[in-house]
Formats: structure tokens, C-alpha cells, sequence
């Protein structure tokens, strides 16, 4: 049975309606990017996916086996107030608090689980600075450790690279992707669609054309040929600037 | 010195310290979520309910207070806490209009129905705390020595998913916290602690005890952790030395311990500054 199943999907705010029809199965193991434009409503549908939102119509339908407590999750905006006082230790730790369930107090196992996301993030000289006063991209990379520390079977990233520089960002795709194959489904809002094409196992389009199918299928469509041809020009345009720096 | 102790040697004003103490705790504990989640004036609007539900209290006759009091404040938080965010009416024009609200009705009350001479004075005290700490029986002091111990018992608890909730309320609901129960359980502490803090300061003054304390932990410290400690140590702290220069010069307990507050804040701030801490 598949972890999560969309079936005429409509998601939005109130009565405002964002996206509709969308469906699409996600089985375990799996690693779906969400493409699309800006304002297309790609984190609208991960809020419900989480149910952070109610769907408007449709419905979700999650596989057994699979609770709140197993998934981790990066926003892509965290709406922190400017002067909230929290370490790097203390947000990272929270991410635990799902394994940590009724318990008051996190115990040894979760603290090394911690301290290991905050190692495979390079933020271990950071560990007691203050989270405000971090960088718009260091300040991202906390969240994801966050969200590692969350993740037993499932991980959903709302653009998890917007704002690290080249070197991060490839560490991250290749973080990813060893999570995804040591077991965890990754669920991926990204505006990089060659990442997608070389990572992804399946391709959700949101927007005015809305596609789902396999990275392959993605790339055999219209749609798809249509987005990795701009995509390449963009990565064509970018390489040209370098070759002439040189 | 000697005055001082020779004050000590009189119940009464063990009592006081031992209330003044506890609630300045309490109080500070929670008033760094308040803050940081914006809601510094619920204090204030639900200090006022409370002052409405004691004029019905008083004008009905209730012999115990705290019988009508508690309830009335424990449900206005809960809906004052879940309404905000949904509602069509913003959160703190919600508050204002609950705390006006609430102490014209009450002041209004008292003056329609109440049977005592001294009504300017029974309403002084009511709103300033005057000088009824003083004045406080063992059931008063037992009562809040309880509730105050059942407040630091449940944050220490749930320090971590207070945390949690404050900092990013929807990841902590998309891990599968139950944010809105933490939340039901914030807003019902808060209850609690403005109805004791009536008591101390009287019901205008609750937000300073509420919001001082974190405010100056804010200046000076970056971590949750170090903040909750300071704004404990920085309430209690102030709380006594306000209250002895209180009983030593014979000033208003509530106002003073206020004007404690807003000293030391004021020092904090200027060390956060001179020390670069602050921002
Ligand atoms: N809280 C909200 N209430 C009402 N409408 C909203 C809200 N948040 C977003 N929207 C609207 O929903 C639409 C989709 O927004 P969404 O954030 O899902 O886009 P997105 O695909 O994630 O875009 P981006 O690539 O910029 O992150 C936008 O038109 C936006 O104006
Ligand atoms: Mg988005």
C-alpha cells in the first residue's frame, strides 16, 4: 500500500481555492520533487499534505503505518519573531520532540542524534550561538538539522537549498539523497529543475499545466521538455558569465 | 536593619514575602512566552476580567472569591488564546476590547450595587493592590503556595514543548505535538497567575510583573534557557527588594515592586547596550 495517496486534491485558504485535481501517490521510498512557479502553490499543497491546512475538497489518504510522529519537515519560511532568544542547540533539539512524545526531558540518545545532524551540518562551531544572529543560509541549515532530527520515515523540504551557496547546496542534494536511499521518502518543493531530473524518482508539476509520473515520463513530456530546455538555457547563460570571467 | 527584622517577626509579613515571592516566580516564567508570542497585554486584559468577576463576586456576595474569579479568567484566556490568529477581530484589539470591556462592567457594577461606604477606596485596591497583601489570612497564603507550586511543576514539565511550540508552532503540529493543547494549557497557567497576582500588585499593575522580567532577560541573553532563568531570578529578586523598601517606607506594595521592575530594566537595557549584547 502506498505511503500517501492525493485523490482530487483541491488545497487553498478558506474559500479561496489555489490548486485542484491534483493526484498523486507517493510510495515508500520514494523521492517526489514539486516543480512549479512561484505562487503556484507548491507550499499550499505541502501545508496540506501535513495538514497544517484542511484539503478543500478531496481527500488524503495515508498508508498504515505512518503517523505525524515519523515525519520531519523544513518550512520555507519560519515566521520567528526578530528577538526570540534560542540557541542553535535548542532548535535543533526540538526537532526531537516528536521521539521524545510525553517525556519532559530529551534523553542521551537524543542529544547524540542532535549533535550528529549539527556535525553532518557543519554548524558544530555554531552550536551555542544564537539563531538570530546567523546568516540568512546558516540560519537554514539549522532548520534542516531540525528536520533531520524529525525524520523517521518521511521528510518533506520546502526548498531546502533557497539561500546556501554551491558547495552546501550539492552537500545537501547529496545528504538527501542518501537519506532517500538509506529507507526515508523524500517529499521536495525545488525551483532547480536539473537537480530534479537527475535526483528525483517522480515529478509532480504544479501550475497551470499540472503533470505527475516518473522522472523519466517527466522528461519524455511536454511539459517537462518544455521546463529542463529552460532550465538548461539558464545553466547555458550562467556558464558563458564564467567562461568569460575567466 | 533592625526595623527590618523586627518587621519579620510578625506573620503577616512572612506571609507577604512568602506570596510575593512565588508569584513574581510564576509570573516571570511564562512571561517570556507571552512576549515572544505576542500576547504582552493579555495580562493586562485578563487582570481586568478579573476585576469585573470579583465586582460580580462581590455583589452577589460570594463568600469566596475565587470560586466566581478563577473560572471567569481561566475561560476568557482560553478564548482570548484560541481566538487569535482565526478570528476576524485581530488578537490585541480582541484583548483591548475585553479588558475595557470587562472593568467598566465591573466598575459599573460595584457602583450600582455595592453596599460599602468606602467605594473608591474598595476599587483603589482592587486595581493597585494597595496594601492587601498584608492583610493576608493562611488560607490565602496556603492556597497560593498550591497553585503556585502546581505552575512551576507543570512549565518545568513541559519546559521543552513550551519551547517547541513558542519558537515554530507548525512544525511542532506537523511532528504531531499538540500544539493546541500546549497552547489550552499556556492560557490556563496565565489564568491562574493573573488571578494570584491580583493579589500582589493589584490588577493594573499584572503586565509588569509579566513583561519586565522577560524584557530584560532579552537584553542581556540569547538562548530560551538563559532567558527563563534570568527573568526568574530578575522577578524574584525585584519582588523583595521592592517589597522590604515597601514595609521599610511605608510605600504601596504594588507600585513599588513596579518601580523595582522598571529600574532594573533599565539597567539591564544599558548593560545590554555598554556590553553589546543587546540589539
Ligand atoms: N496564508 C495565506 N492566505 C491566503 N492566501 C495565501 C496564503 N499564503 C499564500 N497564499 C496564496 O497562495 C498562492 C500560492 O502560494 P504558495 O506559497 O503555495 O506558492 P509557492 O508555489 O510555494 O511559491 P514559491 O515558489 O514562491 O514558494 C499565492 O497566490 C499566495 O498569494
Ligand atoms: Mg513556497
Amino acid at each position: 500500500m502506498s505511503l500517501i495517496k492525493a485523490e482530487n486534491l483541491s488545497a487553498g485558504y478558506d474559500s479561496d481555492t489555489i490548486i485542484e485535481g491534483i493526484n498523486f501517490t507517493v510510495n515508500e521510498g520514494d523521492y517526489l520533487y514539486i516543480v512549479g512557479e512561484n505562487g503556484s502553490g507548491k507550499t499550499t499543497l505541502m501545508k496540506t499534505i501535513l495538514g497544517l491546512l484542511p484539503p478543500l475538497s478531496g481527500e488524503i489518504v495515508f498508508g498504515d503505518g505512518l503517523n505525524s510522529k515519523e515525519i520531519g519537515y523544513l518550512p520555507q519560511h519560519t515566521p520567528v519573531q526578530k528577538d526570540f532568544p534560542a540557541s542553535v542547540w535548542e532548535i535543533v533539539l526540538s526537532g526531537c520532540q516528536s521521539r521524545c512524545g510525553i517525556r519532559p526531558f530529551y534523553n542521551k540518545k537524543e542529544k547524540a542524534i542532535a549533535n550528529e545532524n549539527i556535525r553532518k551540518m557543519g554548524m558544530t562551531d555554531l552550536k551555542n550561538r544564537c539563531y538570530r544572529e546567523l546568516s540568512g543560509g546558516q540560519q537554514q541549515r539549522v532548520l534542516l538539522a531540525r528536520a533531520l532530527c524529525a525524520t523517521g520515515k518521511l521528510i518533506l523540504l520546502d526548498e531546502p537549498v533557497a539561500g546556501l551557496d554551491p558547495m552546501v547546496t550539492l552537500d545537501m542534494y547529496r545528504l538527501i539523497s542518501d537519506l532517500n536511499k538509506s529507507g526515508i521518502t523524500v517529499i521536495m518543493i525545488s525551483h532547480d529543475v536539473a537537480a530534479a531530473a537527475k535526483y528525483a524518482s517522480h515529478i509532480l508539476h504544479i501550475g497551470d499545466m499540472v503533470f505527475f509520473g516518473t522522472n523519466e515520463e517527466y522528461r519524455q513530456s511536454k511539459i517537462g521538455k518544455y521546463f529542463l530546455m529552460q532550465g538548461e538555457m539558464l545553466g547555458e547563460i550562467s556558464n558563458d558569465g564564467k567562461k568569460e570571467a575567466k | 536593619m533592625d526595623k527590618l527584622m523586627m518587621y519579620f517577626e510578625y506573620p503577616f509579613v512572612r506571609y507577604a514575602l512568602i506570596v510575593g515571592v512565588l508569584i513574581s516566580l510564576c509570573s516571570s516564567l511564562l512571561g517570556v512566552t507571552l512576549v515572544l508570542k505576542r500576547f504582552s497585554f493579555i495580562g493586562d486584559g485578563l487582570s481586568h476580567v478579573a476585576f469585573g468577576a470579583i465586582a460580580i463576586a462581590s455583589v452577589t456576595g460570594v463568600s469566596n472569591e475565587m470560586i466566581v474569579v478563577l473560572p471567569v479568567t481561566v475561560i476568557s484566556a482560553v478564548l482570548l488564546l484560541n481566538s487569535s490568529g482565526k478570528a476576524k477581530i485581530r488578537g490585541d484589539a480582541a484583548i483591548a476590547m475585553i479588558s475595557v470591556g470587562a472593568l467598566a462592567f465591573g466598575y459599573l457594577l460595584m457602583n450600582v450595587f455595592s453596599a460599602s461606604s468606602n467605594l473608591s477606596g474598595d476599587v483603589c485596591t482592587t486595581l493597585f493592590g494597595s496594601t492587601s497583601i498584608l492583610t493576608l489570612n493562611p488560607t490565602d497564603v496556603w492556597m497560593c503556595i498550591v497553585l503556585s507550586v502546581i505552575v512551576i511543576a507543570i512549565f518545568i514539565v513541559f519546559y521543552n514543548k513550551i519551547f517547541a511550540v513558542t519558537f515554530d508552532e507548525n512544525f511542532a503540529k506537523a511532528v504531531g505535538t499538540k500544539s493546541d493543547l500546549y497552547n489550552l494549557m499556556i492560557a490556563i497557567i496565565i489564568a491562574v497567575i493573573i488571578v494570584l497576582a491580583m493579589n500582589l500588585v493589584g490588577s493594573l499593575l499584572i503586565s509588569a510583573l509579566v513583561i519586565f522580567p522577560a524584557l530584560s532577560a532579552m537584553r542581556l541573553f540569547k538562548s530560551f534557557k538563559s532567558v527563563t532563568v534570568f527573568s526568574a531570578i530578575f522577578s524574584v529578586s525585584c519582588a523583595l527588594v521592592g517589597m522590604v523598601v515597601s514595609i521599610l517606607g511605608g510605600t504601596p506594595v504594588g507600585s513599588t515592586i513596579v518601580a523595582v521592575d522598571v529600574f532594573a530594566f533599565a539597567v539591564c537595557y544599558l548593560v545590554g547596550r555598554i556590553t553589546g549584547r543587546g540589539n
